[in-house]
């Protein structure tokens, strides 16, 4: 199987690499995925409290090279919206934009996993309902 | 700079380290079988005219290139497509064969599917197979071999060779065992055969399958060795029609195939040993360089190994990831789920008791004889790079350098 050039694009060259400080409250961590299945995502936000805008986004990912370029494409996508926007991400979005096959739909469903993992951890960090 | 020296520095890319999945077909092979497609093209089963008996002649030294390679006689060689109706000849055939003696078979949980699933189709018709689990090695326990037969077992059917982590069964104990016992001993040789001394009379083998284009010859042609004398073995053909084969596969036989397939099993009687000699050091050299990343686990017994291949988990990272760092430009194969049509890890690296997240880490390299020792080397350094890199991407490595414990953590698993 032959891998779309965005995600070799991605794969090579990943956006947004690297670790934010999870104890701030601003900052909101998903970690999904599981050793045993071949992947594990941490995606992490960090959220400017005043504008309440994803101001920096953060990724590291075991898995597939559709793994990784799904999780380094939704760090991109969050980068500038609001938590309700990003909220709003879906799965097929990524599978769109990186040209997924088939069997590799579940590393799409797994960024979007991580996107709201990290929200609602933002969320209950702030006082909020979990999503 | 010399010719020579130029030479010894050219690096041939892309670079195959995939040999125990196929190799690629020796020249000299493709040379002998060219003649056997349009100039000689006769039916070897056609008795009555030279076209005939030009293939006849041709199929009969092929036979003997190949009983040669294995120290057997050439009416023991019965010519199949391939190493899998080979597997399936030789188990359901025994199972037809020797039913009223017995309708149960031992075989392990590492072998090929090949072997496996024909045994799952041996218990579908109301046989009875025991599937030994191996050790953390990969080696059957001997002991447990001999206590699992009963008055009931026909055959046992255990692996010479490993396809994923290359480690060799004592065969010559396990067939000693079984004649003990009064049973039949089949062995999948598949790997073994035409990489290291493989000698039916002295490994005590009474029926054993291997293909040609796992050794430098054609796809599309293998053979199940039938021990004629002590004991005559019989299998109930699987294929009928024309009685080819002394009935025990009827077919057409494919002429230019066979001759490659001696050919090729020529070639390997000449050159396996200085083969041998120069893989295992290269196959070493890669292994040792690759050792030296922090927390790389070689899988299998590495005394009892093919001398082409190793396989090695790179824990923290994922081995359908990992390869996609260099596989423009080197072919290996990974025990990743996602590598794999059924998005299960390796059931060979589950069976040495690895944890599925080891098993979706590994790589398998297969060197072969056009390896290089030059490949060799530009693979140490993409392998390790890639790996390094990955890890710096890992949120498993990031944990596991900061003392977190990875298996406490509640995984959602999907």
């Amino acid at each position: 199987m032959a891998y779309s050039e965005k995600v070799i694009d991605h794969y090579s060259n990943p956006k947004n690499v690297g670790t934010l400080d999870k104890s701030k409250t601003n900052v909101g961590t998903g970690l999904v995925g599981a050793p045993e299945c071949g992947d594990v995502m941490r995606l992490q936000i960090e959220v400017d409290d005043t504008t309440g805008i994803i101001k920096d986004a953060k990724f590291k990912t075991f898995g597939c090279g559709s793994a990784i370029a799904s999780s380094s494409l939704a760090t991109e996508w969050l980068k500038g919206k609001t938590v309700d926007q990003a909220l709003e991400i879906d799965n097929m979005d990524i599978v769109e934009e990186l040209h997924l096959p088939p069997v590799k739909i579940h590393c799409s469903v797994l960024a979007e996993d991580a996107i709201k993992a990290a929200i609602s951890d933002y969320r209950t960090k702030n006082g909020l309902a979990a999503i | 700079m010399r010719k020579d020296t130029v030479n010894k520095m050219e690096l041939k890319l892309p670079i195959y380290l995939d040999n125990n999945a196929t190799t690629p077909m020796d020249p000299r092979v493709l040379e002998a079988m060219l003649p056997y497609f349009v100039e000689k093209f006769g039916n070897a089963a056609s008795r009555n005219h030279p076209f005939g008996w030009v293939a006849e002649e041709a199929v009969d030294y092929a036979r003997e290139q190949i009983a040669n390679l294995i120290n057997a006689d050439p009416k023991e060689i019965i010519i199949t497509s391939g190493a899998t109706e080979a597997d399936n000849l030789a188990i359901k055939g025994i199972y037809e064969m020797y039913a009223e003696k017995g309708n149960h078979i031992i075989t392990c949980v590492t072998e090929h599917k090949a072997v496996l699933d024909t045994c799952k189709h041996i218990e579908k018709l109301g046989g009875k197979v025991t599937y030994l689990p191996v050790q953390a090695d990969g080696l059957v326990d001997l002991h447990l071999l001999e206590s699992s037969i009963t008055d009931k077992t026909i055959l046992i059917a255990i692996m010479y060779g490993n396809n994923e982590i290359g480690v060799i069964q004592p065969v010559k104990q396990i067939s000693e065992i079984a004649h003990k016992h009064g049973v039949l001993f089949f062995t999948d040789a598949t790997q073994a055969v035409g990489k290291i001394p493989v000698d039916v009379i002295k490994d005590g083998i009474d029926l054993m399958a291997f293909s040609a284009h796992k050794m430098y010859g054609p796809k599309g042609v293998g053979a199940l060795y039938v021990r004629r004398k002590n004991p005559r073995v019989k299998v109930t053909a699987q294929m009928d029609g024309g009685g080819h084969e002394r009935g025990m596969r009827s077919g057409t036989l494919n002429v230019p195939g066979i001759v490659g397939f001696g050919k090729a099993c020529e070639l390997c009687a000449q050159e396996m040993e200085a083969d041998t000699v120069r893989l295992s050091a290269m196959r070493d050299k890669l292994q040792n360089a690759l050792m030296e990343l922090e927390e790389s686990y070689v899988n299998g017994n590495t005394e009892h190994r093919l001398p082409h291949t190793c396989n090695i988990s790179f824990k923290y990272v994922e081995g359908e990831g990992l390869m996609m760092g260099f596989n423009k430009n080197i072919a290996v194969s990974s025990g990743s789920a996602c590598t794999s049509a059924s998005l299960e890890p390796s059931y060979v690296l589950k069976a040495l008791g690895l944890g599925d997240d080891l098993a979706h880490s590994s790589l398998r390299f297969g060197l072969g004889r056009f390896t290089t020792p030059e490949q060799i080397d530009y693979t140490i350094s993409a392998v390790k790079t890639t790996v390094t890199k990955l890890r710096e991407m890992s949120p498993l490595w990031e944990m596991f350098k900061e003392g977190v414990d990875i298996d406490a953590i509640e995984w959602a698993h999907h």
